[in-house]
């Protein structure tokens, strides 16, 4: 490894020339910009500030996607930071790269950090563990999806605000009562695949892919065409078609509509509480994210989204021990809770959610703590701890493709569903071929 | 009878060539060889190992019927870009060219577009047409037209040919512009005597003797329309709704960036250059007959 070691070298001297010789560099990459890239910056001063051996320096390298080209493009030519930021889906390339990447634990571990994996939650963490157990990355921010309700839009429309929308049965309901009442938007969603079809199959308890979602090996399928998701698309497209669900894009388009006031329902991350709250200029709620009455065995848990840490190999042992520090450091109650409280992503220790608790965060902001208790409702099963699939940032995309497909009343649901599954496998192939 | 100049000696022409051989030799040369090397590979994407699989991405390409169809979709884009970007463009420069005042003020208006880059112009169509706050959406929406690209795949192929289109118009212009200028005034001048109309000189005189610029043109327009649109496509549609806007170069980007999948974006690359090169010999072959320098 002494050509990236070199390139290590060059990259430190290259980027920050200030920087005093006797503090170690480690360098950080991650994808947050606006606020949430203040707030990232504020956590490297406070560490910074808070010892003198070792200098962090974090760079913003664009979003998710970017970041992780960009962090294998540097692997590739030996330049690679020490903390790498990738988001959920690139999960399986990042395991599937044992040479390129040194277990969190490990150097947490390594820097005197008394690393306890159990007081991570458990859906949080089970994301980001081997099949071993070991966490392997740390992670860094977390969300899930919620059900976020526009009441004024509710009561306008001359449906109670307060109905009980926990199944997607009143839902269908509310929607009819809210399409009569003259609203045009009555639902409207972010991130369609992970909503409503990977959280979808781990709150129902059934499998998205085999083997275990992916956890258990490389050689595994898409299983999205199964009834349950099938049904759930199905009630979907039938919403689409007749007004009440209106789709606006692949990604999270569709906040914009929401916190203009112009829809009723929104299903979103429970992170879009920073934009919604800030923004909107009526009253809302945060809801649990509905299940189907009956179908699967909802509701088991919902999974994650967001990115953790990764440590990547090929540096020296010194600089290491500069990545376990800040990663503890980052793990740590107070600045966990504080993470938590500022941006509306998940604690990932039961600790930070206490702390929050304890200050009463909750009480002065109803609806935060709702995330929390949808992800630890119950021990997650081999459905529900999270995926684990190769290619998938481009599996997302089939399944975007496929569900536009339903929404524009071109396919039922079972096709649509059968062609992604069909599509999405032979890239896993691909993926498996690659990694063998 | 072509007429032929020899001059003797080697060294230099060969000079004389040496730079732009170096440069192509860096650039397209080595570039090209590296992605036909690769394509024969299945890499992980960090590079840690690799496999050698023949011709196996190229199989894997061609038995999806998903690539195949990306084929028709750049064919009708190409050639829906090429015509939305010279026809207009040729019909400014002959409006400009015909202006007695103020054709500097046009021809400056004209050309601005070209410097707009392709993912900003984007970006720009993008907002226009936005179905919640775009300005046009919003006045078709009131002539009782519900526009909807983000599902209807027809409209998004509109809009990232329009956006594409849009910022070519200038470029064409310029050239078409500067074309109309070297048509000799004394043949349109004996055409009018004989009393040919505006119309009639510009189909019977004007456009054959445009037709080696018109011919330049059509080359560059479809090389750009498959190469350089991706900005484009990109920001406005990402190839949707489902895959009604994926043309080929996007599929390149999206495996290998995307999908980390380098073996297959390779050997994309590497079809797409064939393609392009089979398509420019045609053109050379067929359509340059027409051509009268």
């Amino acid at each position: 490894m002494k050509r990236s070691l070199l390139g290590a070298l060059a990259v430190s001297t290259m980027l920050s020339p200030v920087a005093a010789m006797a503090q170690t560099e480690v360098q950080f990459w991650h994808a947050f910009t606006g606020r949430l890239g203040e707030l990232v910056a504020a956590q490297v001063e406070e560490f910074n500030a808070s010892q003198s051996d070792y200098v962090v320096v974090q760079s913003h390298k664009g979003n998710y996607s970017e970041t992780l080209n960009a962090g294998i493009a540097a692997f590739r030519a030996g330049e690679q930071p020490h903390i790498l930021m990738v988001f959920e889906v690139g999960t399986a390339t990042m395991m599937a790269a044992g040479g390129a990447v040194r277990p969190a634990y490990e150097v947490m571990a390594q820097s005197g950090g008394a690393l306890d994996q159990d007081a991570y939650i458990g859906a949080v963490k089970g994301y980001y563990t081997s099949t071993e157990g070991d966490m392997l990355s740390l992670p860094f921010n977390a969300s899930t999806p919620v059900l976020w309700v526009n009441r004024d839009a509710m009561a306008a429309a001359g449906v109670d605000p307060d109905t009980d929308l926990s199944t997607w049965q009143n839902v269908d309901a509310a929607l009819t009562a809210l399409k009569a009442g003259g609203e045009e938007c009555p639902l409207v969603t972010a991130w369609q695949s992970w909503i409503h079809l990977e959280n979808f199959s781990a709150y129902h308890d059934v499998p998205f892919a085999t083997q275990d979602n992916g956890f258990a090996g490389l050689d595994t399928e898409l299983a999205l065409n199964g009834e349950a998701q099938v049904a759930h698309l199905t009630a979907m497209g039938q919403w689409a078609q007749d007004g009440k669900f209106i789709y606006t894009g692949r990604r999270n388009e569709g906040g914009a509509n929401f916190r203009a006031g112009d829809c009723a329902l929104f299903t979103e991350s429970s992170a879009g509480y920073a934009g919604i709250s800030s923004e909107a200029e009526f009253d809302f709620d945060v809801r649990p994210l509905p299940y189907w009455e009956g179908l699967g065995n909802a509701p088991q848990n919902t999974i994650i989204g967001g990115a953790s840490l990764w440590v990547m190999e090929g540096h020296e042992d010194d600089e290491y021990m500069g990545a376990g520090a800040f990663l503890n450091y980052l793990s740590s109650g107070d600045v966990q809770a504080k993470w938590h409280q500022d941006t509306g992503y998940l604690p990932i220790t039961g600790e930070a959610g206490e702390i929050t608790r304890a200050a009463g965060f909750y009480e002065a902001n109803p609806g935060t703590d709702i995330a929390v208790i949808q992800m630890t409702a119950n021990e997650p099963t081999a459905n529900s701890k999270g995926l684990r699939l190769g290619s998938f940032d481009q599996i997302r995309g089939i399944i975007d493709e496929e569900l536009e497909g339903i929404w524009a009343g071109d396919k039922t649901a079972q096709e649509a569903m059968d062609s992604a599954k069909e599509r999405g496998d032979a890239l896993l192939r691909r993926f498996e071929a690659a990694n063998r | 009878m072509e007429k032929r100049v020899t001059f003797r000696g080697w060294w230099l022409p060969a000079l004389l060539i040496a730079p732009q051989v170096l440069v192509s030799a860096v650039f397209f040369f080595y570039p090209a060889g590296q992605a036909i090397w690769q394509s024969l590979f299945i890499p992980d994407p960090f590079g840690l190992s690799s496999q050698f699989v023949g011709l196996g991405n190229f199989e894997f390409l061609l038995g999806d019927r998903f690539y195949r169809a990306s084929f028709g979709t750049t064919a009708v884009f190409s050639i829906l870009v090429t015509l939305c970007s010279m026809i207009p463009a040729l019909f400014l420069a002959v409006m400009a060219d015909r202006l007695i005042k103020g054709s500097g003020v046009y021809r400056t208006m004209l050309i601005w577009p070209y410097a707009v880059a392709p993912a900003i112009a984007g970006v720009l169509w993008l907002f226009m047409f936005n179905t919640r706050v775009g300005v046009v959406s919003w006045y078709l929406g009131n002539l009782g037209y519900d526009w909807n690209h983000v599902l209807n795949g027809g409209e998004a192929m509109g809009l990232v040919v329009v956006a594409s289109a849009w910022g070519r118009i200038s470029y064409n212009f310029l050239f078409f512009f500067a074309a109309l200028q070297a048509v000799p005034r004394s043949v349109i001048e004996a055409a009018a005597i004989d009393g040919a109309r505006f119309w009639k000189r510009f189909w019977t005189i004007v456009l054959p003797l445009l037709s080696p610029t018109t011919f330049f043109l059509l080359v560059v327009n479809i090389v750009y329309s498959f190469f350089e649109t991706f900005g484009v496509i990109h920001t406005i549609t990402s190839g949707g709704p489902q895959q009604s806007t994926t043309v080929l170069v996007y599929k390149v980007f999206s495996d290998g960036f995307v999908g980390q999948d380098l073996g297959s974006s390779s050997a994309q690359s590497v079809i797409l250059l064939v393609v392009v090169g089979l398509l420019t010999i045609v053109q050379f072959k067929f359509v340059e007959k027409r051509v009268h320098y």
